[in-house]
């Protein structure tokens, strides 16, 4: 079986399919890890895939609107942002206004990448003009500018945090009202993309996932 | 001239399997390209290229490919003659340095120009207390030294070998006749590997212009300072709009393929086939 999953969900779904794979020795779960829009290209050029994982509901329902789904897509998981800084904190930075100081460096992801949409509605959201420098097309490009120390400062996603060890810390961003929603959904017939899906949803895949930082819808 | 070097081969037709190789060789590096082309939205191609975004990613490129050019042509042509004329201890060691951005992926050049360069790189600090640089991300200086780094072995191996090719005979003539070796160096040196020269500025060039794993670790994303084609390519691609990437990547490989195709006038097919020694009479 082949599982199509967002890069966020890289970690998350390999213990996923470890677990899952304990659970059904007969099954061998192969994992096809990129960004959201790439995996829905390549499930549109036919690409072999059992289930696909989305980091965000547009690209889900454009693969969803070429009726390539097998199952009706169910969110599963939603992550939140989380602003980041190098541990040393050089641009002294406490909360997310500070991010409209044009003397700091700050790295972003790209509006055009889910988590660049989350960080510019959150940032609209608090009124806060920020002018990043660098604008990734991958949140984890964001994070190593950050814990490299040559950002002062970046948006990424709360269960991004863990994986920048103790070269990072988080700054408290108060009370979100903005997620990042993934949709998970079967791409073939066979009853085990169906079966994994299901897995997921499960209360033993939600506990793997909340593991990771993820929140239960 | 393709006459003139077909009339001097009499025993000239190639094995068959060797044509097929060829063949086949060709198909590797063609079709991709072929593919994109039938994959090219032609009718709309002329309005995503004419977006800001594009032009303004099409002037980075330019700027940026360029200047770095410029760059590797400075600094790389008297790294060149060191390497070419001196004879010293660890000669080959930094000739293996300085063709390593070759072969290493770019974003490890990126990352490994952040320890360089970096707030926190070797030279990093001093340069920020020097010259009141506080980053180099979101700069199109910190875009440029990405480029000139994965572009100067090109032209360096190039000139290199441009004058190992000279024939130093006419060097110590002149100076013989006494000429500095400053004139010399001028006079002689230059003009005679002038087409090595060109040939490597313009490889160099060619390589600074699809540059982007370096430039998006180290000098990051940023519109209209570093954004070249390449990085607009890529994340028009992340965002799912694979036909602005495409378009852009027909623009950037138009512009190779003039790069290329000048370049061979030059370098790949020189205009005789090469003497066995030299033109002069012939010694012996």
């Amino acid at each position: 079986m082949t599982v199509y999953a967002a890069a966020s969900l890289s970690e998350a779904f390999e213990d996923l399919a470890t677990e899952y794979e304990a659970a059904n020795p007969d099954v061998d779960v192969r994992l096809n890890f990129a960004g959201s829009a790439r995996l829905a290209a390549q499930i549109s050029a036919g690409a072999r895939a059992d289930v696909f994982a989305s980091a965000n509901g547009a690209t889900m329902s454009r693969v969803e609107a070429e009726g390539l789904t097998a199952t009706p897509p169910v969110l599963f998981v939603r992550n939140r942002l989380a602003l980041v800084v190098p541990i040393e904190n050089p641009g002294n930075v406490t909360e997310l206004a500070d991010l409209s100081d044009d003397g700091l460096v700050l790295a972003v992801c790209a509006p055009e990448v889910p988590c660049g949409a989350l960080a510019q509605a959150v940032l609209d959201d608090a009124g806060v003009d920020a002018e990043p420098d660098t604008e990734e097309t991958s949140v984890r490009a964001v994070l190593t500018k950050v814990t490299l120390g040559e950002a002062d400062a970046g948006l990424v996603y709360a269960t991004d945090v863990a994986a920048g060890g103790d070269k990072v810390a988080s700054v408290p961003l108060g009370p979100q009202i903005r997620f990042n929603d993934y949709p998970v959904a079967a791409i073939s017939d066979r009853a085990v993309a169906t079966d994994f899906v299901d897995f997921v949803l499960g209360p033993d895949g939600q506990g793997i996932l909340r593991s990771h930082g993820f929140e239960s819808p | 001239m393709t006459g003139r070097s077909s009339a001097k081969k009499p025993n000239s037709r190639p094995p068959i399997a060797v044509l097929v190789m060829a063949l086949i060789a060709v198909a590797v590096l063609a079709l991709p390209l072929v593919g994109l082309l039938q994959r090219t939205p032609w009718s709309s191609l002329g309005t995503t290229l004419g977006e800001t975004a594009t032009l303004e990613a099409l002037r980075v490129s330019v700027v940026v490919s360029l200047v770095a050019a410029g760059v590797s042509v400075v600094l790389g042509l008297p790294l060149a003659w060191v390497l070419a004329r001196l004879e010293f201890r660890g000669r080959a060691l930094v000739r293996a340095v300085v063709l390593l951005p070759m072969v290493l992926p770019p974003v490890v050049g990126g990352i490994a120009l952040f320890f360089a360069l970096g707030r926190r790189g070797l030279i990093g600090r001093a340069l920020h207390n020097w010259f009141e640089i506080d980053t180099l991300i979101g700069t199109t200086a910190g875009a440029v030294i990405a480029a000139a780094f994965v572009s100067m072995p090109f032209f360096v191996i190039t000139a290199e070998a441009g004058l190992r090719q000279l024939d130093p005979r006419l060097e110590s003539a002149a100076s013989t006749l006494g000429a500095g070796r400053w004139t010399v160096l001028r006079r002689i040196t230059l003009p005679l590997m002038a087409p090595s020269l060109a040939a490597g500025a313009t490889l160099a060039w060619a390589r600074a212009l699809g540059e982007f794993g370096a430039t998006i670790t180290f000098a990051g994303n940023h519109p209209g300072r570093t954004r070249t084609l390449p990085l607009a390519i890529a994340q028009a691609n992340e965002a799912g709009q694979p036909e602005a990437a495409i378009a852009m990547s027909v623009l950037l490989i138009g512009v190779s393929l003039l790069i290329l195709i000048g370049l061979r006038h030059r370098w790949i097919a020189p205009r005789q086939t090469r003497p066995p020694s030299s033109q002069e009479t012939s010694p012996s």
